[in-house]
């Protein structure tokens, strides 16, 4: 059945509707061509390389001879997410960067682009590839409704277990809704996902339900037969400086996520800083170019070797117009007054050592400045769940995704510290077969 | 979904997907492997008496950075002991009785015929595959297509087989005949339960230039091989239908030939194949590829409303004409849609060295040819040079005439519209 249309819940003046598809949809000749160039490799390492394990060459094969709907059906049994992942997966260091054809010198295959266009098919014609299990009786509780969550519903779902997913925000779909850059993926198609996953259905989405305030871990727990735990990252960490509270200095996150469900006014906004260099600071950098700012620095403690950031998107950050400002350490944030808005951030040269320089003291001119030095864990939520550990801010778990109290398990960022929405997928599928095997013991 | 139950002169398999004779089904650990990929049919290579087989075995045409999209080779049949052969059948039917294991046979005399029969119905066979197509190596000793290429010998030795047989029989023939037909009923004359086409072609694959060998090289030295992959489906397609069409001929057809994918087997299905067999293909990029075959073939059903695959087969057989009854008023024309065109001008090319003149230049200068449609003959040519899917079509005309062959023309008189192109 397909599911009914969804009103869009996203206004459609959005910051981030302004941006074009970095990587553009391919036409069917497009495809064609690009399947046609696959070796079909036997124990292919671009298998190997995703997390979810996708038969690879096997979809490539399919799109060639124009079994578009078996494509479809090979990425999304082992990707439930495989749309979004499509888009949003940095193929460059797994599948892509994997193929053989790298050590030939010949260009990859573009998986990433094959995957959507198979996907892409799949929503608009609306093929229903998966039915739910023969009911179980047993239910599962799921806290939070990002790719994690989404994953493991889908997969309870199929071996017939009825699902509750507890949201505290009005949307599902998490950081793909959220935070994915709006030229890899926009917030509405996001919100198509998660409608086209919900349609298996037997899923219920409780929204505007924060866990445990709103629902005791108790009262979740009488609830449900078995909990999965995929509520994500807390807010931006931000830097304890002088001047934090100026107006004009805010969390990438929160900037980008304000960016992409609603408007961000730019006019006034000349020298744009970006504090960081992982993946957020770089999205970060890529996004204020893509809307108009003249002058977007990314300024980072260490040297451009060492940040955590994709290489392969810094290059395009910086063909945007991006540049950074390496090895520099922020002390403080300038502005009119103490309390007027930032116009700069007063930085210093850090040695090898990290070791600030003396005597190097300059400002970097900034009207408006995104901290992206990482996102704060969320150790108080599990505070009432004995056995659940926490490890660095991380919910300590098993390969199978199981914490250390019997039917709580987790996965995703909460669990691996913030990684990329198919590791998300992966870890949530992971757990939903732990959970079934759990659950199954338990009757 | 749709009900892919395969029945091939009798013999049923879960899909029509079969393995043909050959290194495929070599051996027992091999057939079990690809009935696990999902093979619904393996036709075990060749036994008879075990042979002696040379190194550099295969030969591929190389065309435009691919090689294999025609392929030939000089191997032999078994070269394992009966034994070894018959006790893998054995245990390849016990664990998997509800596929078809078809054992192809090729020996000499009528007593060696009677005993390989039984010992091959004794290991299990569903069927039974005479070879009468190799047209390499055997065929010297006055077997394979030695066979196959004399309908009195073909049918003696299909009768002594049917006259052993417990189990279905299928002849396979070779495709180096004039004329498929005779052939195809010189088995049924024989008792034959089914036909399996096309053996290979005999060919040589090419020759090394540096060393001026034919290929294969077999120590400086080279023979005639058998030709096969994809390029050889149009001759097999041919021989298929030929028979499929013909009054005289009933016995059901296993289809084989250059088929790649799930498309190539409803190509034959439609032709009349109540199964199809798949030998190149597998040996280019393994047994996997029959997951595809299997989900494209179901898809492909569900789409055109069949639910089983009696309803597909022979579909296509009526529509295959002799050219005197083809409507010679039937005409088309190429539109070209210049939204998608990428101006390569392959077609205007193409018509005015290949074909009929009638595919200018731009006058307005852009790159965009234009179609002189009165000129135009409507023979394809540009729609299967142009590199962009769907942006030349042929589309109909209505000139008025009505229908007219040229044997109505012959006959009755009919009139034919002006011609096209002549000038």
């Amino acid at each position: 059945m397909p599911t009914p249309h969804q009103p869009d819940p996203l206004p459609s003046d959005r910051s981030e509707t302004s941006f074009a598809d970095f990587k553009p949809a391919y036409a069917p000749g497009q495809a064609a061509v690009e399947a046609n160039r696959c070796l079909f490799c036997h124990d292919a390492p671009c298998i190997a390389a995703c997390p979810t394990a996708i038969d690879i060459p096997q979809f490539i094969r399919k799109i060639a001879t124009g079994n578009l709907r078996g494509a479809a059906h090979t990425i999304l049994d082992a990707n439930i997410l495989g749309m979004s992942c499509a888009r949003v997966c940095p193929v460059e260091v797994l599948c892509v960067g994997d193929c053989v054809y790298n050590h030939m010198g010949v260009p990859p295959i573009e998986i990433g682009k094959l995957q959507r266009y198979a996907t892409d098919a799949a929503y608009e014609q609306r093929w229903r590839l998966f039915e739910a299990g023969p009911d179980t009786g047993k239910t599962v509780g799921l806290v939070g409704a990002g790719p994690a969550s989404l994953a493991a519903a889908h997969e309870l779902r199929r071996r017939g277990h009825a699902c509750t997913v507890y949201e505290k925000r009005a949307l599902g779909g998490g950081l793909n809704t959220y935070g994915v850059a709006p030229y890899k993926m926009r917030g509405d198609r996001s919100l198509e996902e998660v409608d086209w996953i919900l349609g298996i259905g037997g899923i219920t989405v409780s929204s505007g339900v924060a866990v445990p305030d709103d629902l005791s871990w108790a009262e979740l727990g009488s609830r449900h037969d078995a909990l999965f735990l995929g509520f994500g990252l807390g807010a931006d960490r931000l830097l304890e400086l002088p001047g934090a509270d100026r107006p004009g200095v805010e969390g990438a996150v929160d900037w980008i996520e304000r960016m992409k469900i609603g408007s961000v006014d730019l006019d006034a906004t000349r020298h744009a800083v970006v504090l960081g260099g992982g993946n957020t600071a770089i999205d970060a950098v890529r996004e204020l170019c893509g809307l108009g700012v003249s002058s977007v620095t990314m300024v980072y403690r260490r040297t451009e070797e060492r940040m955590s950031g994709y290489a392969h998107e810094w290059r395009a950050a910086q063909t945007q117009g991006g540049r950074a400002l390496w090895q520099r350490l922020p002390v403080a944030y300038e502005g009119e007054g103490t309390a007027g808005r930032v116009r700069g951030v007063r930085c210093v040269h850090v040695n090898a050592d990290a070791q600030p320089v003396p005597g190097s003291e300059h400002i970097v001119p900034a009207d408006l400045v995104l901290v992206a030095i990482g996102q704060g864990r969320l150790h108080d939520l599990v505070a009432g769940l004995d056995g659940v550990v926490l490890n660095g801010g991380r919910i300590v778990v098993d390969q199978h995704g199981a914490t250390g109290r019997p039917g709580v398990y987790s996965g995703g960022d909460c669990a691996n510290g913030g990684k990329e929405v198919v590791n998300a997928a992966a870890e949530g599928k992971a757990a939903a077969h732990a959970i079934h095997t759990f659950l199954q013991e338990q009757s | 979904m749709p009900d892919l139950t395969a029945s091939c002169a009798g013999i049923v398999s879960p899909n029509p997907f079969w393995l043909a004779s050959a290194p495929p089904t070599n051996s027992g650990d091999q057939v079990m492997r690809a009935f696990d990929a999902g093979w619904g049919g393996a036709v075990w290579k060749t036994l008879g008496v075990p042979i002696q087989n040379v190194s550099s075995r295969f030969g591929a045409v190389r065309w435009r950075g691919q090689a294999g999209v025609g392929f030939n080779n000089i191997e032999l049949i078994t070269d394992r002991s009966l034994a070894v052969n018959f006790k893998e059948i054995a245990e390849v039917k016990r664990r998997y009785p509800h596929h078809a294991v078809i054992v192809s046979l090729m020996v000499e005399t009528r007593d060696e015929w009677r005993d390989i029969i039984a010992r091959s119905i004794d290991a299990g066979a569903d069927g039974l595959e005479l070879n009468f197509g190799c047209p390499h190596g055997m065929c010297e000793r006055g077997m394979g297509s030695a066979v196959g290429q004399e309908p009195k010998v073909n049918e003696q030795i299909t009768s002594w087989a049917v006259e052993f047989s417990t189990v279905p029989v299928l002849v396979k023939l070779t495709p180096n005949v004039g004329d498929i037909v005779p052939h195809g009923l010189a088995a049924q004359q024989g008792g034959a339960h089914g036909v399996s086409l096309i053996n290979t072609i005999k060919s040589l694959i090419g020759v090394d230039i540096d060393s001026f060998t034919p290929q294969p090289v077999v120590g400086g030295q080279s023979t005639n091989g058998g030709y096969c992959g994809a390029a050889v489906r149009p001759i097999a397609l041919h021989m298929v239908a030929a028979l499929a069409r013909d009054p005289a001929f009933r016995l059901p057809v296993s289809g084989i030939g250059g088929i790649t994918s799930w498309r190539d087997a409803v190509e034959y299905l439609l032709l009349g194949s109540t199964s199809v067999q798949v030998c190149t293909e597998v040996m280019l990029k393994g047994y996997r590829i029959v997951e595809d075959m299997i989900e494209g073939l179901e898809s492909w059903m569900t789409d055109k409303g069949f639910d089983r695959l009696s309803q597909v087969v022979g579909k296509a057989v009526p529509q295959f004409r002799e050219w005197g009854e083809l409507d010679l008023n039937y005409e088309t024309v190429a539109k070209i849609d210049a939204s998608t065109c990428i101006g390569c001008q392959l077609c205007l090319v193409a018509c005015h060295d290949g074909a009929h003149q009638c595919i200018h230049a731009n006058p307005d200068g852009s790159r965009v040819p234009v179609v002189d449609e009165p000129e135009c003959v409507g023979c394809n040519l540009c729609e299967i040079v142009c590199p962009v899917p769907g942006c030349i079509s042929m589309v109909e005309v209505d000139n008025g005439f009505p229908r007219a062959s040229w044997n109505d023309h012959v006959q009755v008189e009919a009139a034919l519209r002006p011609k096209k192109g002549a000038h």
